[in-house]
């Protein structure tokens, strides 16, 4: 039994397994991008014939990345990292906390890179000098007596052996995210038309099941920017939040730039426009206002200034659905008149009762995305985590140095060693730097063997 | 003087480099080396102005936007990515036999952008935005060290092939490389330094997606075959890490890694369907 379990064990910790799974999740990902996903049955049959599309939905090949065997695949994999990680933890965490003065003197002696000098000061002398000279060195220094001699030891960046831990662990990080935005979050969509509300939205499934909200979510005005060539340039839309009766939060948002409130998020991500106009007509000496919806052929009345008023007809563009629109006003006792206002322009009227600012514009709604994912932070936290540890691990190393001050009467020895667990290259030059600063060093009267 | 005919003139001036750095190679010419070591350099020079030009060029049509917005642009970007990257190994192993593997991708990829329309067209909605530049900037540094990664895998097999064979005449010729292990530190460096950046450029372009969408992994070809290609990256560095391999085989891994780089990049843009339809539109 627990030969079993070593073995169980030793299987999901090797580096084989993890092999096998890089190239089975580079291969079968394949599929899926080549055979369309997400279409309904119908779809499959017509490309593939019935016989393939039956096999494809046993297998789930329409939603391969949501299926069973490719689910238990990434399942593997977090689990072949997750038990390897552990079971190499100890290992490192000793390489990180190792006391590099309780080495044994031969194996100190024999590291990759070692230079031997010969000083004319005593070993005590030698000692004393090098004591002094030490704290102008970029190591930190600790030593001990060691087989009647003395022995200095220091190291750099001996941390950054956990970054391949990191490195591992953000990889969890990251689906351990992605969980638990599967499991608590959902995606859904909502339509609001300029001027109006919503208190619910609409989940992305067959039934576009209602989501009711805690607040409510007005459009005061939507956007569409268009560039000369008639290509969108941008869609902006001023929402505002209501809770209770009061308005909370008031935000224009873009695409890539969306709303966060109360752990939902809205994007930006369509619109449409309305067959009904928006049409808002000013006093010109009083300033009173007023903003009218209006459908076409549809009478609409300002009291207040015995206006009765609407839009007759409209005409449309090769760029815009509504250009222009025919506005009907009538004012007072006067004769109604009839005049065309180009989309988003003012027109001025002067009608016995006074004068008037019109303008017209079509009527849009603005179709936002809306996401609840608790995950997404653990996700970014996870790669954040995965750069850091990425680079710690490729190009940070862990170096140590030691001295060695030997002898007996008049003349003295010193050995220096050091090994780099990376960067071979840059640790040879670290060790030439302070192979010369000691050199240098006329106190230390060294030469080299 | 506008950009598009500059980055015409670069591309021939890569191709007589890399014409150059070959000929160098065969004919053993250090002075050969040189000139293409010099002209790689000018064209360099000049390509980066050809960049801040475009960049400069869209904001006077009222498009104004970074130059890494659409299949042309990129590949433009590749191929200075590329020559920058090499011209760093280049001064780092003082070897200019190496751009015999090297800058003629530089030229490739210039070669396919000419074949791109080149027109500065306004970006839509979702593409404006600086995560999409840190996207692009970070994908092709990677995408870069990858091609270089190729070219020092292809020369390690060249090399050994012949070594094996101890042909003489070839021998000689390749005597002039550097010797394998160099090769293949060189190729591991690479493919280290090129994954560092290709993580990134995934993660940036999740970030960018879920800002525009709210969604930050949708499983859609491009994204999936950058998965892919960075999956076999990690495949062949764990194989290297724990299992020692190098030589021949980490040689063949940095070609198909590469391999799956330009399907990833330029092989899902025309073959399959996507979100990321941007390269066909441009
Ligand atoms: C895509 C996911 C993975 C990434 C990005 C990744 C990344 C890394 C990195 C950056 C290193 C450090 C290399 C160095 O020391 O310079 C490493 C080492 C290693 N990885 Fe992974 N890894 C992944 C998955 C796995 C899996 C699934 C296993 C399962 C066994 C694994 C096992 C190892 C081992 C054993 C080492 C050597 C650690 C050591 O030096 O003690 N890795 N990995």
């Amino acid at each position: 039994m627990q030969n079993n379990k070593n073995e169980i064990w030793a299987f999901l910790a090797s580096v084989k397994l993890a092999l096998f799974t890089f190239f089975a999740l580079a291969i079968t990902s394949i599929i899926g991008t080549v055979i369309e996903q997400g279409k309904d049955m119908a779809y499959y049959v017509e490309r593939f014939g019935p016989g393939t599309a039956k096999f494809f939905q046993i297998l789930n090949v329409p939603n391969m990345y949501s299926s069973w065997w490719f689910i238990s695949m990434l399942v593997l994999f977090s689990l072949n990292l997750l038990v390897c990680t552990i079971d190499r933890f100890p290992n490192i965490w000793r390489l990180v906390n190792l006391d590099n003065l309780a080495l044994e003197l031969d194996r100190i002696l024999k590291m990759p890179k070692r230079q031997v000098f010969k000083s004319q000061l005593s070993a005590a002398e030698l000692h004393q000098e090098i004591e002094k000279a030490l704290p102008g060195l970029s190591w930190k220094f600790e030593s001990a007596e060691l087989d009647g001699g003395r022995l200095f030891a220091a190291q750099k960046g001996n941390w950054t052996r956990l970054g391949v831990i990191m490195v591992h662990v953000s990889i969890l990080v990251i689906f351990a995210g992605a969980i638990i935005g599967a499991a608590f979050g959902y995606k859904g969509f909502v339509m609001i038309p300029e001027g109006r509300s919503v208190k619910q939205i609409y989940a992305y499934d067959a039934n576009r099941t209602e989501i009711p909200l805690d607040f409510s979510l007005r459009c005061d005005r939507f956007v569409l920017e268009l560039y000369d060539t008639g290509a969108p340039k941008e869609f902006l839309s001023d929402l505002v939040v209501v809770k209770d009766g009061q308005e909370v939060l008031k935000q224009s948002i873009e695409v890539n730039d969306p709303l966060h409130y109360g752990g939902l998020t809205f994007y930006q991500s369509s619109y449409e426009a309305y067959d009904e106009v928006v049409l808002e007509i000013e006093n010109g000496t009083s300033k009173a206002k007023k903003k009218f919806i209006v459908g076409i052929g549809e009478q609409v009345v300002w009291p207040e200034e015995h206006l009765t008023l609407g839009v007759v007809n409209r005409m449309g563009s090769r760029m815009a659905a509504f250009a222009r629109g025919q506005v009907w006003l009538k004012s007072g006792e006067a004769e109604p008149v009839q005049f065309w206002v180009n989309s988003g322009q003012s027109a001025l009227i002067e009608r016995p009762t006074g004068n008037y600012v019109l303008t017209l514009r079509p009527l849009y709604a603005t179709g936002l995305q809306v996401t609840r994912d608790p995950g997404v932070w653990y996700v970014y936290i996870g790669c954040m985590l995965m750069l850091v540890g990425l680079y710690v691990a490729f190009f940070l190393s862990h170096r140590k140095i030691w001295l060695y001050i030997s002898g007996s009467g008049s003349g003295s020895t010193l050995h220096v060693a050091g090994a780099s667990n990376k960067n071979k290259l840059g640790f040879e030059n670290d060790f030439a730097a302070l192979i010369d600063n000691l050199e240098q060093s006329g106190t230390l009267k060294l030469t080299k063997e | 003087m506008t950009s598009s005919l500059l980055f015409g003139i670069i591309t021939f001036t890569y191709l007589a480099a890399s014409f150059l750095y070959i000929g160098g190679f065969i004919f053993r010419s250090q002075k050969a080396g040189l000139v293409a070591s010099v002209l790689t350099g000018l064209s360099f020079l000049v390509q980066t102005g050809a960049i801040a030009l475009r960049w400069k060029e869209s904001y006077s049509m009222g498009y104004g936007h970074a130059p890494m917005s659409n299949m042309y642009e990129s590949l433009v970007f590749f191929s200075w990515a590329i020559v920058i990257f090499y011209m760093f190994i280049e001064y780092k192993f003082k070897n200019r036999l190496l751009g015999a593997f090297a800058v003629p991708f530089a030229f490739l990829s210039m070669a396919l952008a000419s074949l791109t329309g080149d027109e500065i067209k306004p970006l839509i909605p979702a593409l404006q935005s600086n995560w999409l530049i840190a996207h692009v900037m970070t994908c092709f540094v990677g995408y870069a060290a990858f091609a270089v990664a190729c070219g020092m895998g292809i020369m390690y097999l060249i090399k050994s092939t012949y070594d094996e064979k101890a042909d003489r005449k070839g021998a000689s010729l390749l005597a002039t490389l550097p010797p394998l292990s160099v090769i293949d530190d060189i190729t591991h460096k690479t493919i280290v330094f090129g994954f560092l950046w290709l993580s990134a450029g995934i993660i940036t372009g999740a970030i960018w997606a879920n800002s525009a969408w709210g969604t930050y992994w949708s499983w859609d070809p491009k994204e999936t075959w950058s998965l892919i290609t960075w999956f076999l990256y990690a495949a062949a560095l764990h194989a290297r890490f724990t299992k020692g391999w190098g030589g021949k085989r980490i040689a063949w891994l940095a070609i198909i890694g590469f391999l799956a780089v330009v399907f990833t990049y330029y092989g899902v843009n025309y073959l399959l369907s996507g979100l990321h339809s941007y390269g066909s539109s441009g």
